[in-house]
Protein backbone atom coordinates (compact mmCIF):
# COMPACT_ATOMS: atom_id res chain seq x y z
CA UNK A 1 0.00 0.00 0.00
CA UNK A 2 1.35 3.34 -1.15
CA UNK A 3 0.24 5.19 2.26
CA UNK A 4 0.31 2.24 4.58
CA UNK A 5 -0.28 3.56 8.22
CA UNK A 6 2.88 3.29 10.54
CA UNK A 7 2.66 0.24 12.88
CA UNK A 8 0.99 1.71 16.24
CA UNK A 9 -0.94 4.57 14.83
CA UNK A 10 -4.74 4.67 15.45
CA UNK A 11 -5.23 4.17 11.81
CA UNK A 12 -3.49 0.78 11.66
CA UNK A 13 -6.01 -0.43 14.91
CA UNK A 14 -8.49 0.41 12.65
CA UNK A 15 -7.25 -1.27 9.46
CA UNK A 16 -6.22 -4.48 11.54
CA UNK A 17 -9.92 -3.98 13.78
CA UNK A 18 -11.82 -4.46 9.58
CA UNK A 19 -9.76 -7.71 8.06
CA UNK A 20 -11.52 -9.40 11.28
CA UNK A 21 -14.18 -11.38 9.72
CA UNK A 22 -15.74 -14.68 11.14
CA UNK A 23 -14.70 -17.46 8.76
CA UNK A 24 -18.23 -18.96 9.58
CA UNK A 25 -20.62 -16.89 11.43
CA UNK A 26 -22.73 -19.99 13.32
CA UNK A 27 -18.85 -20.07 15.38
CA UNK A 28 -17.84 -16.50 15.81
CA UNK A 29 -17.19 -17.10 19.95
CA UNK A 30 -17.27 -13.97 22.64
CA UNK A 31 -15.68 -14.27 25.74
CA UNK A 32 -17.82 -14.89 28.34
CA UNK A 33 -15.78 -12.91 30.72
CA UNK A 34 -15.77 -9.92 28.25
CA UNK A 35 -19.62 -10.54 27.94
CA UNK A 36 -20.13 -10.56 31.34
CA UNK A 37 -17.68 -6.92 32.41
CA UNK A 38 -19.88 -5.25 29.90
CA UNK A 39 -22.87 -6.17 31.15
CA UNK A 40 -22.14 -5.78 34.46
CA UNK A 41 -21.11 -1.66 33.34
CA UNK A 42 -24.30 -1.28 31.50
CA UNK A 43 -26.36 -2.35 34.56
CA UNK A 44 -24.41 0.00 36.66
CA UNK A 45 -24.70 2.83 34.17
CA UNK A 46 -28.30 2.56 34.30
CA UNK A 47 -28.80 2.35 37.97
CA UNK A 48 -27.07 6.25 38.33
CA UNK A 49 -29.31 7.52 35.72
CA UNK A 50 -32.68 6.15 37.26
CA UNK A 51 -34.55 6.79 40.85
CA UNK A 52 -36.30 3.21 41.81
CA UNK A 53 -35.61 -0.80 40.95
CA UNK A 54 -39.14 -0.63 38.57
CA UNK A 55 -37.26 2.12 36.18
CA UNK A 56 -33.96 0.39 35.94
CA UNK A 57 -35.95 -2.80 34.90
CA UNK A 58 -37.26 -0.95 32.25
CA UNK A 59 -34.26 0.57 30.87
CA UNK A 60 -32.80 -3.04 30.93
CA UNK A 61 -35.70 -4.28 28.80
CA UNK A 62 -34.90 -1.23 26.21
CA UNK A 63 -31.61 -1.98 25.79
CA UNK A 64 -32.80 -5.58 25.50
CA UNK A 65 -35.36 -4.67 22.67
CA UNK A 66 -33.05 -3.20 20.63
CA UNK A 67 -30.91 -6.45 20.75
CA UNK A 68 -33.98 -8.11 19.99
CA UNK A 69 -35.33 -7.01 16.58
CA UNK A 70 -32.16 -6.98 15.24
CA UNK A 71 -31.08 -10.67 16.19
CA UNK A 72 -34.79 -11.17 14.11
CA UNK A 73 -33.03 -10.00 11.43
CA UNK A 74 -30.02 -11.99 11.68
CA UNK A 75 -31.87 -14.97 12.55
CA UNK A 76 -33.85 -14.65 9.24
CA UNK A 77 -30.99 -14.47 7.39
CA UNK A 78 -29.70 -17.68 8.92
CA UNK A 79 -32.74 -19.71 8.26
CA UNK A 80 -33.64 -19.13 4.96
CA UNK A 81 -34.25 -22.38 4.96
CA UNK A 82 -38.15 -22.14 6.23
CA UNK A 83 -40.75 -21.36 4.30
CA UNK A 84 -42.50 -18.28 5.29
CA UNK A 85 -45.84 -20.43 6.01
CA UNK A 86 -44.18 -21.28 9.50
CA UNK A 87 -44.55 -17.46 10.53
CA UNK A 88 -47.76 -17.36 10.71
CA UNK A 89 -49.09 -19.87 12.25
CA UNK A 90 -50.34 -20.82 15.97
CA UNK A 91 -48.67 -18.84 18.85
CA UNK A 92 -47.73 -22.88 20.09
CA UNK A 93 -44.24 -24.00 20.23
CA UNK A 94 -43.58 -23.77 16.78
CA UNK A 95 -42.86 -20.37 16.71
CA UNK A 96 -39.87 -20.44 14.50
CA UNK A 97 -37.63 -17.43 16.45
CA UNK A 98 -38.51 -19.24 19.78
CA UNK A 99 -36.90 -22.81 18.78
CA UNK A 100 -34.27 -20.73 17.28
CA UNK A 101 -33.48 -19.10 20.86
CA UNK A 102 -34.33 -21.55 23.09
CA UNK A 103 -34.20 -25.25 21.97
CA UNK A 104 -36.81 -26.10 25.03
CA UNK A 105 -40.07 -25.43 23.82
CA UNK A 106 -42.91 -22.28 24.99
CA UNK A 107 -44.68 -23.92 27.73
CA UNK A 108 -48.52 -22.69 28.22
CA UNK A 109 -49.40 -20.94 31.27
CA UNK A 110 -52.12 -22.53 33.48
CA UNK A 111 -53.69 -19.58 34.55
CA UNK A 112 -54.71 -17.01 31.82
CA UNK A 113 -54.89 -17.96 27.77
CA UNK A 114 -52.92 -15.66 26.63
CA UNK A 115 -49.69 -16.47 28.95
CA UNK A 116 -46.68 -18.62 27.85
CA UNK A 117 -43.20 -19.31 29.67
CA UNK A 118 -39.60 -19.83 28.91
CA UNK A 119 -38.15 -21.64 32.03
CA UNK A 120 -34.42 -21.68 32.80
CA UNK A 121 -31.77 -23.03 34.95
CA UNK A 122 -29.77 -19.99 35.10
CA UNK A 123 -29.82 -17.35 32.54
CA UNK A 124 -26.10 -16.22 30.74
CA UNK A 125 -26.82 -12.48 32.26
CA UNK A 126 -27.51 -13.46 35.54
CA UNK A 127 -24.30 -16.13 36.11
CA UNK A 128 -21.94 -13.93 38.18
CA UNK A 129 -24.62 -11.43 39.59
CA UNK A 130 -26.20 -11.64 43.27
CA UNK A 131 -28.78 -8.80 43.88
CA UNK A 132 -28.48 -7.53 46.67
CA UNK A 133 -31.60 -8.17 49.31
CA UNK A 134 -32.46 -4.19 49.34
CA UNK A 135 -33.36 -4.57 45.91
CA UNK A 136 -36.10 -7.14 46.14
CA UNK A 137 -37.18 -9.45 43.32
CA UNK A 138 -35.00 -6.56 41.08
CA UNK A 139 -34.05 -9.36 37.90
CA UNK A 140 -31.21 -8.73 35.37
CA UNK A 141 -32.89 -11.54 33.06
CA UNK A 142 -34.94 -7.60 32.14
CA UNK A 143 -32.31 -7.41 29.50
CA UNK A 144 -33.15 -11.21 27.98
CA UNK A 145 -37.48 -10.43 28.22
CA UNK A 146 -36.46 -7.02 26.27
CA UNK A 147 -34.82 -9.06 23.75
CA UNK A 148 -37.71 -11.79 23.61
CA UNK A 149 -40.30 -8.59 23.50
CA UNK A 150 -37.56 -7.67 20.31
CA UNK A 151 -38.08 -10.56 18.73
CA UNK A 152 -41.79 -10.81 18.94
CA UNK A 153 -42.60 -7.14 18.44
CA UNK A 154 -40.58 -7.79 15.40
CA UNK A 155 -42.17 -10.85 14.06
CA UNK A 156 -46.01 -9.31 14.48
CA UNK A 157 -46.45 -11.08 18.03
CA UNK A 158 -47.02 -7.90 20.23
CA UNK A 159 -46.77 -8.93 23.77
CA UNK A 160 -45.35 -7.88 27.57
CA UNK A 161 -42.82 -9.75 28.65
CA UNK A 162 -41.46 -9.99 31.93
CA UNK A 163 -38.76 -12.28 33.83
CA UNK A 164 -39.19 -13.60 36.93
CA UNK A 165 -37.23 -16.06 39.88
CA UNK A 166 -39.21 -18.93 40.63
CA UNK A 167 -37.57 -21.39 44.19
CA UNK A 168 -37.31 -24.09 43.30
CA UNK A 169 -36.95 -26.63 46.50
CA UNK A 170 -34.24 -28.26 47.20
CA UNK A 171 -31.91 -25.74 45.11
CA UNK A 172 -29.79 -22.63 46.45
CA UNK A 173 -30.67 -20.55 43.59
CA UNK A 174 -34.03 -20.31 42.10
CA UNK A 175 -35.25 -20.69 38.58
CA UNK A 176 -35.62 -18.16 35.79
CA UNK A 177 -38.79 -17.75 34.15
CA UNK A 178 -39.77 -15.66 31.41
CA UNK A 179 -43.19 -14.29 31.00
CA UNK A 180 -44.40 -13.41 28.15
CA UNK A 181 -48.09 -12.05 28.04
CA UNK A 182 -49.53 -11.78 24.31
CA UNK A 183 -51.64 -8.79 23.34
CA UNK A 184 -55.41 -8.93 22.84
CA UNK A 185 -54.69 -8.14 18.90
CA UNK A 186 -52.42 -11.24 18.62
CA UNK A 187 -55.42 -13.91 20.45
CA UNK A 188 -58.03 -12.25 18.14
CA UNK A 189 -55.73 -12.46 15.01
CA UNK A 190 -55.28 -16.32 16.12
CA UNK A 191 -59.15 -16.90 16.84
CA UNK A 192 -59.82 -15.43 13.25
CA UNK A 193 -57.57 -17.23 11.26
CA UNK A 194 -57.96 -20.90 13.59
CA UNK B 1 -14.77 -33.86 60.23
CA UNK B 2 -12.27 -31.52 61.29
CA UNK B 3 -11.73 -28.98 59.21
CA UNK B 4 -7.78 -27.77 58.63
CA UNK B 5 -8.58 -24.14 57.42
CA UNK B 6 -9.31 -22.11 60.53
CA UNK B 7 -10.11 -18.78 58.71
CA UNK B 8 -9.81 -16.56 55.11
CA UNK B 9 -9.39 -13.07 55.19
CA UNK B 10 -9.19 -10.73 51.94
CA UNK B 11 -8.13 -7.53 52.29
CA UNK B 12 -8.11 -4.53 49.89
CA UNK B 13 -4.93 -2.53 48.70
CA UNK B 14 -5.44 -0.18 51.37
CA UNK B 15 -5.82 -2.93 54.26
CA UNK B 16 -8.89 -2.83 54.74
CA UNK B 17 -10.43 -5.92 55.75
CA UNK B 18 -13.43 -6.79 52.75
CA UNK B 19 -14.08 -10.25 53.12
CA UNK B 20 -13.70 -12.89 56.59
CA UNK B 21 -14.85 -16.21 57.20
CA UNK B 22 -13.97 -18.76 59.68
CA UNK B 23 -14.43 -22.66 59.66
CA UNK B 24 -14.85 -24.51 62.62
CA UNK B 25 -14.33 -23.43 66.07
CA UNK B 26 -10.25 -23.19 66.02
CA UNK B 27 -9.11 -19.61 65.80
CA UNK B 28 -13.00 -17.62 65.54
CA UNK B 29 -11.99 -13.94 65.73
CA UNK B 30 -14.71 -11.55 66.66
CA UNK B 31 -15.52 -8.67 64.21
CA UNK B 32 -12.74 -6.12 65.77
CA UNK B 33 -10.31 -8.34 66.43
CA UNK B 34 -10.66 -9.62 62.78
CA UNK B 35 -10.53 -5.98 61.47
CA UNK B 36 -7.62 -5.60 63.69
CA UNK B 37 -5.58 -8.72 62.88
CA UNK B 38 -6.49 -7.60 59.09
CA UNK B 39 -4.54 -4.02 58.93
CA UNK B 40 -2.00 -5.79 61.55
CA UNK B 41 -1.17 -8.31 58.21
CA UNK B 42 -1.24 -5.49 55.61
CA UNK B 43 1.47 -3.32 57.68
CA UNK B 44 3.86 -6.55 58.11
CA UNK B 45 3.17 -7.67 54.56
CA UNK B 46 4.42 -3.92 53.39
CA UNK B 47 7.25 -3.75 55.81
CA UNK B 48 8.62 -7.05 55.12
CA UNK B 49 9.20 -5.99 51.45
CA UNK B 50 11.13 -3.55 52.18
CA UNK B 51 12.88 -5.59 54.27
CA UNK B 52 13.81 -8.13 52.76
CA UNK B 53 17.54 -8.89 51.82
CA UNK B 54 16.52 -10.73 47.94
CA UNK B 55 15.77 -8.72 45.29
CA UNK B 56 12.08 -8.74 43.81
CA UNK B 57 9.90 -9.63 47.16
CA UNK B 58 6.65 -8.86 47.30
CA UNK B 59 5.93 -10.07 51.05
CA UNK B 60 5.70 -12.58 52.94
CA UNK B 61 3.94 -15.51 51.55
CA UNK B 62 3.89 -17.94 53.95
CA UNK B 63 4.26 -17.93 58.13
CA UNK B 64 4.50 -21.40 59.82
CA UNK B 65 4.21 -20.76 63.42
CA UNK B 66 4.04 -23.38 66.04
CA UNK B 67 -0.03 -23.67 66.37
CA UNK B 68 -0.47 -22.88 62.72
CA UNK B 69 0.13 -21.71 59.01
CA UNK B 70 -0.43 -18.68 57.36
CA UNK B 71 -0.27 -18.47 53.82
CA UNK B 72 -0.70 -15.27 51.95
CA UNK B 73 -1.27 -14.32 48.16
CA UNK B 74 -1.26 -11.07 46.59
CA UNK B 75 -2.62 -9.84 43.45
CA UNK B 76 -1.06 -7.76 40.81
CA UNK B 77 -3.89 -5.34 42.19
CA UNK B 78 -2.45 -5.46 45.61
CA UNK B 79 -5.43 -7.53 46.93
CA UNK B 80 -4.33 -9.88 49.30
CA UNK B 81 -5.68 -13.26 50.27
CA UNK B 82 -5.12 -15.16 53.20
CA UNK B 83 -5.78 -18.52 55.21
CA UNK B 84 -4.81 -19.76 58.48
CA UNK B 85 -4.78 -23.03 58.57
CA UNK B 86 -3.60 -26.18 60.93
CA UNK B 87 0.05 -26.89 60.50
CA UNK B 88 1.81 -28.72 57.71
CA UNK B 89 -1.45 -28.43 55.55
CA UNK B 90 -0.91 -28.61 52.35
CA UNK B 91 -2.85 -27.25 48.92
CA UNK B 92 -2.99 -23.71 50.57
CA UNK B 93 -1.99 -22.09 47.40
CA UNK B 94 -3.91 -23.45 45.42
CA UNK B 95 -6.68 -22.90 47.57
CA UNK B 96 -6.27 -19.03 47.60
CA UNK B 97 -5.64 -19.21 43.55
CA UNK B 98 -9.36 -20.85 43.37
CA UNK B 99 -10.25 -18.19 45.71
CA UNK B 100 -9.14 -15.50 43.11
CA UNK B 101 -10.76 -16.99 41.05
CA UNK B 102 -14.13 -16.69 42.50
CA UNK B 103 -13.76 -13.14 44.22
CA UNK B 104 -12.72 -12.20 40.17
CA UNK B 105 -15.81 -14.32 38.74
CA UNK B 106 -18.35 -13.47 41.55
CA UNK B 107 -17.70 -9.89 43.28
CA UNK B 108 -15.88 -8.08 40.42
CA UNK B 109 -18.65 -8.82 37.69
CA UNK B 110 -21.35 -8.37 40.13
CA UNK B 111 -22.56 -4.93 39.29
CA UNK B 112 -23.83 -4.22 42.50
CA UNK B 113 -20.58 -4.45 43.84
CA UNK B 114 -18.49 -1.20 44.59
CA UNK B 115 -14.99 -1.77 44.36
CA UNK B 116 -12.60 -1.72 47.60
CA UNK B 117 -16.19 -2.09 49.72
CA UNK B 118 -16.93 -5.49 52.15
CA UNK B 119 -18.09 -8.06 50.05
CA UNK B 120 -21.83 -9.07 50.20
CA UNK B 121 -22.37 -11.26 47.36
CA UNK B 122 -24.38 -14.50 47.83
CA UNK B 123 -22.93 -16.10 44.99
CA UNK B 124 -19.72 -15.85 46.15
CA UNK B 125 -20.23 -17.06 49.57
CA UNK B 126 -22.38 -20.12 48.29
CA UNK B 127 -19.08 -21.06 45.77
CA UNK B 128 -16.49 -20.75 48.42
CA UNK B 129 -18.62 -23.19 50.82
CA UNK B 130 -18.31 -25.39 47.98
CA UNK B 131 -14.90 -25.24 47.43
CA UNK B 132 -13.85 -25.55 51.09
CA UNK B 133 -15.88 -28.40 51.28
CA UNK B 134 -14.58 -29.52 47.84
CA UNK B 135 -10.65 -29.50 49.00
CA UNK B 136 -11.78 -30.77 52.77
CA UNK B 137 -11.15 -33.96 51.29
CA UNK B 138 -8.03 -33.10 49.17
CA UNK B 139 -6.38 -30.95 52.00
CA UNK B 140 -4.34 -32.25 54.76
CA UNK B 141 -1.27 -34.22 55.44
Amino acid sequence: MADAPKKGTLRAAYRRAADIKPRDARTWQVSLNAFAFLFSEMVQYNQTRVDNIAELEHRLEHAGYGVGLRMLELLCHREKKRSKASWNSLICPQHPMEIALWKDSLEKGTENEDEYMISEKELLVNRFISVPKDMGAFNCGAYVAGIVKGVLDGSGFPARVTAHFVPVEGQPRPRTTILIKFSEEVLQREARLS
Amino acid sequence: MASNVYNLFIINKSGGLIFYKDYGSLGRLDTNDSLRLASLWHSMHAISQQLSPTLGCYGIELLEADTFDLRCFQALTGTKFFVVAEPGTQGLDSLLKNVYGLYVDYVLKNPFYEVEMPIRCELFDLSLTQLIRKDKGVIGR
